[in-house]
């Protein structure tokens, strides 16, 4: 009786795993023409090969990896590369806690491995997921193959160093972006506060970028423009149910 | 070679916590409504932040990619699947680039 249950479970992981690689797929793409082309960048630098392929292994962080390289070619301090990196991807903090909230009672060693994969793009489709409640296996499944794209992808820029076509390269770096877009617009086209927050973020990304007072770095640009946005709203529509 | 290693072992910390501390300590904590109102706007207002002004700068010119988000944002909106949205987008900038050079 045991057995059985238990082959159902494995069966019912399974197929959770399989439906997170199926989600995923899409991140996995836009991240190899991205992957390659650090690769490329850091043999270019003169960065040492198996630098490279590890810094993608350990810190899997896109742009921090890429000013990262930067900063190591023009020779700057340990110290404050790490510092740099901290506050670019900062912003992980409030993407992890929003995914938190859409996961169940799990082991923390379960959420400590999760949580490496916690990127923008996970990030993105995990926290508008149409799942109320996501299985870990689910969330694996989705951060395993842009993971391994993100790795592999590194390694054949370092292998080919710059033979990839520009105009190719220069095409998929729209993936990305294409991908945030064909999360936001269906989550925008059901609901009216979504699209206020939306509206909101707009003018003050403009804001922060394009002003003669002050310039933000990346990174503090997205967390600011999050964190006011998604206030505000959450201020404006008390009365609107979570789920609208 | 070591301080190279250093470097990555330190990245690799600070880019872990801020990933890692979030979900161990907040994964079975229920919070208060607002906070709950505020999770539920984040995405929304992260992917904007992620989106605009960098799509501008994506590709090699700012009309192509905005050619580019027009496409994917048409097919998001006809519902088309996710993967479909993404490979449409990158064929599109790929041949306003390939008549550009043609």
């Amino acid at each position: 009786m045991e057995k059985t249950t238990r082959v159902k479970d494995k069966s019912l992981s399974k197929e959770r795993f399989l439906a997170g690689l199926k989600a995923g797929l899409p991140v996995a793409i836009g991240y190899v023409p991205i992957a390659v082309a650090f690769g490329v960048i850091a043999r270019t630098l003169e960065i040492p090969a198996a630098i490279a392929i590890l810094m993608s292994v350990f810190v899997f962080a896109g742009a921090s990896q890429f000013v990262a390289i930067e900063l190591i070619a023009a020779g700057i301090g340990g110290v404050s590369i790490i510092l740099t990196t901290f506050f670019v991807n900062l912003r992980h903090l409030l993407m992890s806690a929003t995914v938190a909230e859409k996961l169940p009672a799990l082991p923390t060693r379960w959420l400590a491995l999760l949580s490496f994969g916690i990127t923008d793009e996970s990030f993105s489709l995990l926290a508008t997921s149409k799942i109320k409640t996501l299985s870990a296996f689910y969330v694996l499944g989705v951060i395993l193959l842009p993971y391994l794209a993100w790795t592999s992808g590194t390694v054949l820029g370092v292998l080919i160093g710059g033979q990839m076509p520009s105009i190719l390269e220069s095409s998929m770096e729209i993936a990305l972006y294409a991908m945030f877009l064909g999360i936001i617009v269906p989550e925008v086209k059901k609901s009216n506060p979504k699209l206020i927050v939306v509206s909101l973020a707009l003018f003050l990304s403009s804001l922060l970028t394009w002003n003669p007072f002050l310039v933000l770095a990346e990174g503090w640009r997205i967390i600011l423009v999050t964190a006011i946005s998604a206030f505000i709203a959450a201020k404006l529509f008390a009365g609107d149910d979570v789920n609208a | 070679m070591l301080e190279y290693l250093i470097i990555i072992l330190g990245m690799a910390g600070v880019t872990y916590l801020p990933r890692m501390m979030p979900l161990v300590f907040l994964a079975n904590i229920e919070l208060p409504p607002f906070w709950k109102r505020f999770m539920n706007y984040v995405p929304p207002a992260a992917l904007t932040a992620l989106i605009f002004p960098g799509i501008l700068s994506a590709t090699d010119s700012a009309l192509f990619a905005l050619a580019g988000g027009l496409t994917a944002m048409i097919l998001a909106y006809q519902k088309f699947s996710l993967l479909a949205v993404v490979i449409f987008s990158i064929l599109v900038v790929f041949i306003l680039q390939l008549g550009v050079q043609l």
